[in-house]
């Protein structure tokens, strides 16, 4: 085998550049999945929101927006790491790679404390889906629908920043054993693609949740 | 499938990202202030969904590539709304347009 940087294909695909626009256009075909499963949560929200915006402007209430863009802040930023993460990838800086990969996984840690604190916030207040809901009702009959897209949406969210930490956390490894180079960073590439869809998914839970719920 | 021949791919400089994510935190900021310092009434979840679809097309143009990338991404990220827009689109011309009447239930 070669000693140089040069990545090799896998054999059913023409060049490394074939196997890298395959590899890059399964991912946004997984993304456009992603995208029809928000969508959706999305399409319920609206048009029960317009069913029952008494409902929606109560229970929005109950959120602190302060939290909602503290969060925002957090994943924009891990945004512009992932971004320098696979920059650095693409032109051989590994330490600067793998330096910016590891914040982008500070700021999911980050996301995911101020989501816990939120939870257990409201977990404690009983602000809960459906049926579970137990606190002040306001003469409203079904709240708890609120909370149901509250929790649905942002718990399904969620679970994307997890399993996005677990990936960026499997190619900062690879980056650190120097795997990536400039002929070689498809999965910093892919698993970037997955953070900001994340990270954009959120872009619209904010001010959907947060801020115009009445 | 691109089978160029090219073996070097397009490397964005870096200050592109930082004026992207500049001006994404100016939005955010933005977004915030339209919505709680100012009400415009019914405006006000239309101009805070503008705001998000500007952020959007940022995060997708600059940070996922797609302003230098090959069009067929484009393509296929476009084709998922265009579905998502017509379940809503469906689901709305549904609701409204159903005559009232007694409950079968």
């Amino acid at each position: 085998m070669s000693t140089d940087n040069h990545h090799h294909a896998a054999h059913h695909y023409d060049s490394a550049e074939h196997e890298y626009a395959t590899s890059k256009e399964g991912v946004w075909l997984f993304l456009t999945s992603e995208i029809l499963m928000f969508g959706g949560l999305f399409v319920g929200y609206l048009i029960y929101h317009n069913m029952y915006p008494e409902v929606f402007h109560e229970g929005s209430k109950h959120l602190d927006w302060r939290l909602g863009a503290l969060n925002t802040i957090v994943l924009l930023t891990s945004s512009l790491t992932m971004v320098l993460g696979v920059h650095y990838s693409q032109t051989n800086q590994k330490n600067k790679a793998v330096f910016n990969l590891a914040i982008t996984i500070l700021c999911g840690f980050i996301f995911m404390l101020v989501k816990y604190f939120e939870y257990t916030h409201k977990i404690h207040e009983g602000l809960l889906p459906g049926t579970w809901y137990s606190a002040d009702k306001h003469g409203i009959a079904n709240i708890g629908l609120y909370f149901s897209f509250y929790f649905m949406m942002t718990g399904l969210h969620g679970i994307h920043v997890v399993g996005g930490m677990c990936l960026i956390l499997w190619v900062l490894i690879r980056a650190q054993k120097g795997e990536f180079n400039s002929h070689y960073y498809t999965p910093v590439e892919g698993v970037g693609l997955f953070w900001h869809l994340v990270d954009l998914i959120w872009i619209f839970l904010f001010p959907l949740l947060y801020l115009v719920g009445g | 499938m691109a089978q160029g021949t090219h073996k070097e791919h397009h490397v964005v400089p870096l200050n592109v990202f930082i004026k992207v994510f500049a001006a994404l935190i100016c939005l955010t900021v933005l977004t915030v202030v339209t919505a709680k310092l100012i009400d415009f009434g019914p405006l006000n979840g239309l101009i805070a969904f503008t705001i998000a679809t500007v952020k959007g097309f940022l995060v997708m143009a600059y940070f996922m590539h797609l302003k230098y990338d090959e069009k067929i991404y484009k393509y296929i990220i476009v084709s998922s709304f265009f579905f998502v827009a017509l379940l809503f689109i469906f689901c709305v011309l549904d609701l409204s347009t159903r005559i009232a009447q007694q409950s079968t239930l």
